[in-house]
Order: structure tokens, then sequence, then C-alpha cells
């Protein structure tokens, strides 16, 4: 797609034999830059490949599903669900994990989104764009604080603090693990929320407030509505963060191997699982499998979640009539 | 005049932006009041434990400088090439570009653990024991087939590249399309179009994607756990497949595994502080990037 602008250039300006070889050379750059384009492709293959390279082996048996029955039910004489992977007879029932990751996670999401959301709707719909301006990335600068150091400062200092407070067994125990996780999922919720509120045209307020509608009954009930397609891709965003986050709940739930789902007593999530126990098992062996194939069922949850709360959010924004672009 | 609803509304919603607010000033108040004091004992003190804990800090601080600029090289121009690729050249709505931004999203969602464990499954033991096998069949143990700092800063790459990918598009499409116009009237072929007109116009925004990438990779820990973290390391990493210590994991060790809780907390605050330094330091100067460049628009 040359002009002909272009070409009578480049007659004036040169041989056009060069020209041409240049294209040629620019065609060899543009295809190797597709390749490397590509590479994004190859990398999400090879992500869910290499986990299931060391993971299934353990379902390729003459009874896969026996295999299955046996991470999932109760297995022994003594029934009950554990998960302990060391020992005489280890026990590898990831039911514990799973209950475990949902208790902190729902915990981290009760505390984090709605503090999220309401400061979101301070920042976009109750000051002035020059205080947005210092406000919003000052709260998103919480998102840059490495989850090792926000686990640290629960388990050093806020845990025996709320331990003495509220007279609790376990210092570490599944309200610590989502009170940190929760400073963790907020930022991010808040950032993604905001742009959601922000993205409401003006009119649409204005129109409310000429009704004689309060700020706050049009913050409630217009504005939170017509960005709700954002919030729950803001939420959704959330709860993969929070499910998906290591370091806090590896420091800070108790690691508790048992299905509890008491807040006040210790849990033991996937992640904190993983993390705690790949280094110290014998790479083949039935325990590093189930541990690959907890990393393969956590990334498959995760981004599955992802597509359907996008599928959500593009429903609810076609249904709006698209005066909401997400 | 405010109602009361309205100003029950602006009470409850200031609170919840005070209460974060105030997470962050006491984040950074605590990790100052018990790191800062370190540093005098560090600088001053001798006896063999202080030297052995001035020479840990160093080394993870060096370790943790290493594997993060390493990530940095491999990813930026990944990054960038995929981006420029993206916005200059792909057809939109091609079903290679819809593949490409599918893969970004669903990369940007991989738990990080997960990436810890790909790392292993894949640089560790598939391409460094494949290496070992083909070159270094002769050694017992393997040389490249085991964490080093090397695949800890590939692992993080991939881990990041979701970051660089988008924030580079966001830079390149704000390029203003007569500036692509005027290039191409003035004779420049499409590339040299792109990296004499295009890139240097979107360079802040390019160069953001980059320092949040790095400010991501740095407090990152979870995923180079089994790709090539160390707890202790005799001498700095000075080769590829060396192993490194790394400030974040220093400081988990020492928040759940301490000997002496009394004697190493102060290490541990100040660890936590350098660590936080880098990282918030490197979010603080995007953000100022991304302010300037959007109040130039």
């Amino acid at each position: 797609m040359m002009g002909h602008a272009e070409k009578s250039l480049a007659a004036s300006a040169g041989p056009q034999r060069h020209r041409r070889a240049a294209r040629h050379g620019e065609k060899l750059i543009e295809l190797a830059m597709a390749a490397i384009a590509a590479s994004v492709v190859v990398a999400i293959i090879l992500v869910f490949a290499f986990l299931a390279r060391e993971a299934l082996p353990l379902l390729v048996t003459a009874h896969p599903l026996e295999a299955l029955r046996g991470l999932t039910l109760p297995t022994g004489e003594d029934g009950g669900f554990a998960w302990q992977p060391v020992g005489r007879t280890p026990k590898l029932n990831v039911l514990p994990l799973v209950v475990g990751s949902l208790k902190i996670t729902t915990i981290a999401l009760a505390l984090g989104v709605p503090t999220a959301l309401a400061a979101a709707l301070f920042v976009s719909e109750v000051v002035s764009a020059r205080t947005r301006r210092i406000l919003k990335p000052a709260i998103e600068l919480l998102a840059g604080i490495p989850s090792v150091v926000l686990g640290l400062l629960m388990l050093r200092l806020v845990a025996p603090a709320m331990q003495r407070a509220l007279d609790l067994t376990y210092t570490a125990n599944a309200i610590v693990a989502g009170l940190a996780l929760s400073l963790a999922v907020a930022p991010i919720v808040f950032s993604v929320a905001e742009e959601a509120l922000s993205a409401v045209p003006r009119e649409t307020r204005e129109a409310c407030y000429a009704l004689g509608a309060h700020k706050w009954q049009t913050a409630l009930f217009v504005v939170l509505p017509a960005a709700l397609p954002g919030i729950l891709a803001a939420v959704t965003l959330g709860f993969g963060r929070a499910i998906g986050e290591t370091m806090i709940v590896l420091m800070t739930s108790g690691n508790a191997g048992v299905v509890d789902v008491l807040p006040t007593s210790g849990a033991r999530t996937v992640t904190a699982t993983i993390a705690a126990e790949l280094g110290e098992t014998e790479r083949g062996g039935e325990h590093w499998r189930v541990l690959f194939l907890l990393g393969l069922v956590l990334v498959t949850t995760t981004i599955m979640l992802d597509a359907a709360g996008r599928a959500v959010a593009r429903y609810l924004a076609r249904r709006q009539g698209g005066i909401q672009r997400t | 005049m405010m109602s009361q609803g309205d100003r029950r509304f602006v009470a409850a919603t200031g609170a919840a932006t005070a209460l974060l607010g105030l997470a962050l000033g006491a984040i950074l108040f605590a990790l100052l009041a018990f790191g800062a004091p370190a540093v005098g004992t560090l600088t001053n003190g001798r006896g063999a434990d202080i030297q052995a804990t001035r020479q840990s800090l160093l080394h993870a601080t060096y370790g943790t400088a290493l594997c993060t600029m390493l990530m940095t090289l491999a990813v930026v121009p990944i990054g960038v090439i995929t981006a420029v690729h993206l916005t200059e050249y792909a057809r939109p709505g091609s079903r290679f570009v819809g593949l490409i931004r599918a893969a970004v999203r669903a990369l940007a969602g991989v738990p990080s653990i997960v990436f810890g464990l790909f790392g292993l499954g894949f640089f560790v033991l598939f391409v460094g024991r494949g290496i070992d096998a083909v070159a270094y069949s002769h050694r017992a143990m393997p040389l490249f087939g085991r964490p080093s700092v090397m695949w800890a800063s590939a692992t993080l790459a991939v881990l990041t590249l979701p970051v660089v990918i988008v924030t580079t598009e966001d830079a390149l499409r704000s390029v203003p399309r007569e500036l692509r116009e005027a290039a191409h009237a003035l004779g420049a072929t499409k590339l040299q179009g792109i990296y004499t007109i295009i890139i240097p116009a979107a360079r802040t925004g390019i160069l953001t994607g980059a320092i949040l990438a790095t400010s991501r990779g740095a407090g990152e820990v979870a995923a180079i756990l089994f790709t090539g973290v160390a707890g202790y390391t005799p001498n700095l990493p000075t080769r590829p497949h060396d192993g490194f210590m790394h400030l974040g994991y220093q400081a988990y060790v020492l928040a759940t595994q301490s000997p002496d809780v009394d004697a190493t907390t102060p290490t541990l605050f100040l660890t936590a502080l350098i660590l936080v330094m880098a990282t918030l330091g490197l979010n603080g100067v995007a953000l100022v990037l991304r302010d300037r460049a959007r109040s130039r628009v």
C-alpha cells in the first residue's frame, strides 16, 4: 500500500533497487515480529502443557476415577478428610485445601471489596478532579507493596495483637490471613471499579440532578448500576488475585490440613501447600504429581472464572444499550 | 447544601478511602520504625553474626537487583515487539490478534505460584536438563538443570509479559494517526516510521510499562521459590546457572523460620524496608510518568 507520493519520493531520493531490498528486509523483520508476538500464545500453552506433564501420569492409570476419588473422598478406616502428605500412610485428600482456599478468599473479599468500592465511589463521585489525580495513584501504591511484606507485617505485628485482643486460640488463622489478603485485593478492585465509575458519562449524573435526586441517590442508584459491568470485572479480578495469592496465606493462615470452616481457626490453602511442600518432595512421586495437579486446577479455575466474569460483563453492557464501554 | 443522605454517603465512602490510605501509611511507618534501627547496628557493629547478617543482606539485595534486571532485559523487547505487532501490523479483529489477546489475558490471570511450577517443570527440568543431556552429559550433577538465577528471571519474564504488552499497546495507540501518515508521506517505510517516529513518541508510556513490570518482578517471591532462589549462598552469583539470594525470600525465611525471633526482627524489617523502597520507588516513578504522559495529551 505505497502511496504515489512515496513512490516518486523514493525514485528521486535514490536507486529503486535499494528500496526494494529494504522492503524485502522489512518483510523478514515483520515475520520475525509476528513470530515473537505469537510467543505469548506459546507461553500460555506451555504453562498448561508442562503442568500437565508432571501431573497427569497420576491419572493415567487403569482406574483414573479411582485415583480422583482417592484425592477427594474420605479414605481409609478412619475416614475423614485429611491432608497429611508426610507419614507412614500419607493422606492426600485435597478437600481441606480447597475449603481453606475458599474460606480465606471469602473473608478477604468480604473485607476488601466493600472497602474498595466505597473508596472508588468517594474518588469518582465526591472529590474534585484535582484531588482525584492525587488520591487515586496514592491508593494504587498499596498494590505495589509485595505480598511477602504484607504477610510478615500481619504475622509479626497484627496477628499477636489480635490474638490478645480477641482471645483467640491460634495466632495464625483464617481471619488474619483474610485481612492481609484484603489489603492485596482492595487496591486492584478499587482501581478497576474507579475507572468504570469515572467512565459513566457526566450527562447521566446531570440528568439525575435535574430530576431532583441527591448526590448519594445518583451515585448508588444510577452511576453504580451503570458501571456494573466494570465493577463485576473488578470483583472477578479481585477473586482471582485472592485465590491465587501465595506468600500472604503461607505466612499467616496457620496451614492446618483439616476441613474447618471456622474463621478463627487455621486453614491451609492450595497455593500455600504447593509453596511449602514442593521443595521437600521427590520428583515423580504421588505427592509431587498431586501438587502439580493442584496447580493445574488452580490456573484452570482462575482463567475460567475470568472468562465467565467477562462474558457476564459483556452481556450486562449489551443490555444497557451501549452507554457504558468496558 | 448537602442533605443528610449526602453527608452519610460522603462520610462512609470517605472513611473507606481513609482506611486504605491509613493502611499504606501504617505499613510504611512500621517498616521504617522497626527497620531503620537495624541500619546503625549493621554499619557500626562488629562480631561474627553481625558480619554474617550484613553479608546476607548484601547478597539478597544484589540477587534481587540481578534477577530483576535480567528479567527486564528479557521481557521488555519481547513485550514491546508484541505490542508493536498488535498495533502497527496485525489486522484489527483478525483471528491472530484475538488469539494473542486471549493469551495475554489468560497469562495475566495465572497465579504466581503456578508460574513457579511452570518454571520448574519447563525451564529447570525440561530446558535445563535438556541442555545438560546434550552438552554436559559427562557430569554427574546437573549444571543447567537446577534452579538458578537465569531460570528465575525467565520465569518472572513470562509472569510480567502481560504488563509490558498492555501498557506498551496503550502507549502506541495514543500516538496520533497523523504522525504515522506524516512519516509515510515523507517517504519513511513502515519500519522506519515505527522506530524513528512512533516509538519515540510513545517512549514515556513504554518506559512506564517497563518500570511497572520491573517493580512487579522485584516483589515477586512465589514464582522464584522453585526456580532459583536460595536461603544462603556463600558467594555472589556470577554465572547464569548460579543460585541467588533474594530480599523477598529472605524476609519470608526470617519471618517464619528464624531460630532467634527477637534477635533477627530488626534485620527482618530492614530487609522488607529495602524491598518496599525498591518496589514503591519504581511504582512511584511509573505513576509520575503516566500522569505526565496523560496531562500532555
